[in-house]
């Protein structure tokens, strides 16, 4: 108890100048890598691990995507419950809280209620026919919100019990910490699902877009890199910023062209009841079937050519790399701001060369959020089995209401012949 | 812009620890609050003691707002809407000017203009889902309205965004923490605060009934409690808020039960209560004019053998919403004080007496509704799982967006469902 005051009172949690520094992060690197760079200088050294790690990533990458989607599932939860971890850390880390009374087990509870919400939630939505057949399932998803909502706030009273006198704002701020990362990394996980629902390609084409971006962008930088782009990160440049985002614009075209071609991507993943297992099978929407388009007057004459063959969805990935390359870096400037913050190299010590999981999503943060608002938006409408089944619900005077309606509105619209009695 | 030695010797006083040995209050002592008390009532009450003084303000200002209450619940819906509002950007600036004085972060470069902006987004983004929502057919008939509600998500995600983007901008280099801590502070604010205050209106669309119960019955909690307490009170209940006693909790509890049976059997029998609020394009304002459901009917319960002897009737004529209010009151006395406790500790951990001191003898906005932060959500909840079905324009504007062959199916399984149910005669008659 003496020990925990002695620390609370040399805190200081203005100034950023008297921040106590995070005891650097231990090298990790196996020694498999070590043995076989001992003969490199220092600055090579960490130039190859960055690079070897960079290439296993990549593949392992590749390899989960051949495994299919539930195992992409299982590893965008794994990834979102060790950037929690990683970020919840820091946390204890700057406010010398490991030791608060309750603390760990309620962060790690209020995590589980988070994701069991949006689970339920995803549940409910893509396994209707697989929920239908199991009673104990039926309730759980028919009170599926207040369920989670009474878990929640388990955890709220927990919380206020908890309130230890000489801990008070400690508590509050790692409360305040807890959510505030609930909010990015979990929300932001679960829509990396629901985008990747729609088809895997909604999921490859952004990521990848995001790293390349990242890639490329350092590449343009380390050879013609000279104007610094902004305060908060030195080694970012103009010309790197630039060049990234035509790199990753002309990637995203050549990327989604041949993920287009191919059903295993671009169809929605569906849950077969009979055979118990993922299924991405369908009729290629329009989006991913070749298009003529006439190319504009402007580019016509530094191509050549008249007219060429794409794919719609092409148009749409020229959305996203854009976004990837001009917005992405915000998120990245976020992280960077926030290690400078609080005084910290990287985020966690897990990825050798290259720091923590966190490090490496930075950017994707809010490249997530923006592809599902954009599908939301623009390419998909509401699932017509998940609205048929609303409606069957609401009562018979509103049904009849509601079918009147649609009937006015169908006749209306040629769609469907007058009945004969007018 | 901060001086750098003006900030280091601004921030000496404050440290983490709450213990008060230490000369916290040497640097920063709790702003006190001045007295607000209008001048009349003070010239009325300086004969007695301060002691009930203090008693005499808090129960006229407590009348006054009760009475307030009552004259917006008469002026109907779009007053209400506003007076939400109101209290919600109230208590939003209440919280962040707390922000700014434990932080002395009031002159963060853009930081105050961030706030109100982000402020500004998630109402934005809120609201335009509900104006969908219930005045659709007035959104459908206006061209702009239309557009800016087809890509609703997209235009407030990208005022987010800008918003986000102008923070990443103005990050200076001394003050990173700070602003931070700031942006943390403004989202936790905006998450509480806002999105509470829309789920009360969602409440109130569904009837006013959902609106008035729950906010009367933590209201009556509070004062039957503060009773109970003050003539019976023995036991402590939580260290957190010493005067809190369990003789308070229990008997407050009883009370509010009752107190929510009685209003809802009142308020029951009213249609403009327990109606929806619709808007009527062709007049152009709200109505609740409806048939109540099946809610609001009386209907013939069997008392439980237990309590026919204490009772002395065999059936009771209720409404089935009183026994739904029976859930509401529970919630409200049981659960409804960890919020208040909630903004017990909040307080003590920042040192301040009240959030602010807008009511004289009250203290802030903020402190009158800390026990209302977990009731609308709850309401929202238990409506959505146990109350309401799913809303039928929203169901049409879905229905809308589909394509011909998908609206075509939908609507040939819609017409057989209703067919084999009997609602619908023969195919002809349709």
């Amino acid at each position: 108890e003496v020990d925990l005051e002695e620390r609370l009172r040399e805190l200081d949690l203005r100034s950023d100048s008297d921040i106590p520094d995070v005891p650097p992060p231990t090298d990790s690197t196996p020694e498999i890598l070590k043995r076989a760079l001992s003969g490199l200088s220092a600055r090579w050294k960490n130039w190859w691990i960055r690079g070897i790690l960079s290439l296993a990533m990549i593949s392992g990458f590749f390899l989960i995507i051949y495994l299919g989607s539930f195992m992409l599932m299982l590893l965008v939860l794994s990834i979102q419950v060790k950037c929690y971890h990683e970020i919840i850390t820091i946390g204890y880390r700057v406010y010398h809280s490991y030791d608060l009374p309750w603390f760990r087990s309620l962060s790690w509870y209020f995590l589980l209620c988070v994701n069991y919400f949006f689970y339920g939630e995803t549940v409910a939505d893509y396994f209707a026919t697989f929920v239908q057949r199991r009673e104990q399932l039926q309730f759980l998803i028919r009170y599926h919100r207040f369920i989670s909502f009474a878990l929640y706030l388990t955890g709220f009273c927990m919380f206020v019990l908890s309130l230890v006198k000489k801990h008070y704002r400690l508590q509050f701020y790692m409360f305040a910490w807890t959510h505030v990362t609930l909010l990015i990394t979990v929300t932001q996980s679960h829509l990396v699902i629901q985008n990747l629902f729609e088809g895997m390609i909604w999921f490859l084409v952004p990521i990848s877009s995001v790293i390349c971006n990242d890639i490329t962008a350092y590449i343009f930088g380390f050879f013609f890199g000279r104007t610094p782009l902004i305060k908060l990160s030195p080694k970012k440049t103009w010309e790197g910023f630039i060049g990234g985002f035509f790199s990753t614009v002309v990637f995203g075209f050549i990327f989604s062209y041949f993920l287009a071609q191919h059903q295993y991507f671009v169809c929605p993943v569906e849950y077969n009841s009979e055979t118990n297992r993922f299924v991405t099978e369908c009729e290629p929407s329009e989006l991913f079937q070749m298009k003529k388009y006439s190319v504009p007057p402007l580019l016509q004459a530094v191509l050549g050519w008249e007219t060429v063959n794409m794919y719609p969805f092409q148009m749409h990935s020229f959305a996203l790399s854009t976004f990837a390359s001009l917005i992405g870096p915000f998120g990245g400037f976020f992280a960077s701001g926030f290690k400078r913050a609080f005084k910290i190299k990287d985020f966690a010590d897990t990825i050798p060369g290259h720091g923590g999981i966190m490090d490496r999503f930075d950017c994707q943060y809010l490249m997530a959020t923006f592809v599902h608002v954009y599908i939301t938006s623009f390419i998909r409408g509401p699932n017509p089995s998940k609205l048929l089944k609303q409606l069957l619900i609401l009562q018979p005077e509103q049904q009849l209401s509601v079918y009147k309606t649609l009937k006015s509105h169908l006749v209306e619209k040629g769609i469907l012949q007058p009945s004969l009695r007018g | 812009y901060l001086q750098e030695s003006e900030s280091e010797n601004k921030l000496d006083g404050e440290t983490a620890s709450d213990s008060e040995s230490k000369s916290d209050f040497g640097g920063s002592s709790p702003v006190p609050t001045s007295d607000d008390t209008p001048e009349v009532l003070n010239r009325a009450l300086s004969n007695l003691s301060s002691r009930w003084k203090n008693w005499w303000v808090r129960g006229i200002l407590t009348l006054a707002m009760i009475t307030f209450f009552f004259i917006i619940i008469y002026l109907g819906p779009m007053v209400l809407m506003t007076i939400v509002m109101c209290v919600q950007i109230k208590c939003f600036h209440e919280i962040i000017t707390i922000g700014y004085n434990v932080y002395h972060s009031y002159d963060l470069p853009w930081f105050r203009t961030l706030s109100w902006y982000f402020l500004l987004c998630v109402n934005y983004f809120f609201y335009g889902e509900t104006v969908t929502d219930y005045f659709f057919t007035l959104v459908q008939r206006e061209e702009p309205l239309r557009i800016l509600s087809k890509y609703h998500r997209f235009i407030s995600f990208a005022l987010y965004l800008t918003g986000f983007c102008m923070f990443v901008l103005s990050l200076v280099k001394k003050h990173y923490r700070l602003q931070f801590y700031m942006f943390g502070w403004t989202h936790v604010t905006l998450l509480i605060v806002v999105t509470q205050s829309h789920l009360i209106i969602h409440n109130l669309f569904e009837g006013m009934i959902w609106f008035i119960v729950p906010i009367s019955c933590v209201i009556c909690n509070d004062i039957m409690a503060y009773m109970f307490g003050f003539f019976f009170g023995r036991t402590p209940l939580i260290k957190l808020s010493p005067k809190k006693t369990w003789e308070g909790f229990i008997g407050g509890f009883f009370s509010t039960v009752l107190f929510g049976l009685l209003l809802s059997y009142v308020m029951s029998g009213y249609r403009c209560f327990t109606c929806p609020v619709e808007f009527n394009n062709d007049t152009n304002s709200f109505t609740v004019d409806c048939e109540p459901s099946e809610l609001f009917q009386l209907q013939e319960y069997n008392i439980p053998v237990v309590l026919q002897s204490v009772v002395g009737w065999k059936t009771v004529r209720m409404y089935p919403f009183q026994i739904h209010s029976i859930a509401l009151s529970t919630f409200a006395s049981l659960i409804g004080p960890f919020g208040g406790f909630f903004a017990s500790g909040f307080k003590r951990a920042f040192k301040i007496k009240d959030f602010a001191n807008t009511i004289p003898g009250h203290g802030g906005i903020m402190d009158r509704f800390d026990c209302q932060y977990l009731m609308a959500t709850f309401v929202n909840v238990y409506i959505a799982s146990f109350i309401r079905g799913p809303n039928p324009s929203k169901l049409i504007q879905q229905f809308l967006t589909l394509r011909p062959d998908q609206q075509l199916h939908i609507f040939n399984t819609l017409k057989a469902h209703l067919v084999d149910r009997g609602i619908l005669g023969s195919l002809e008659d349709a």
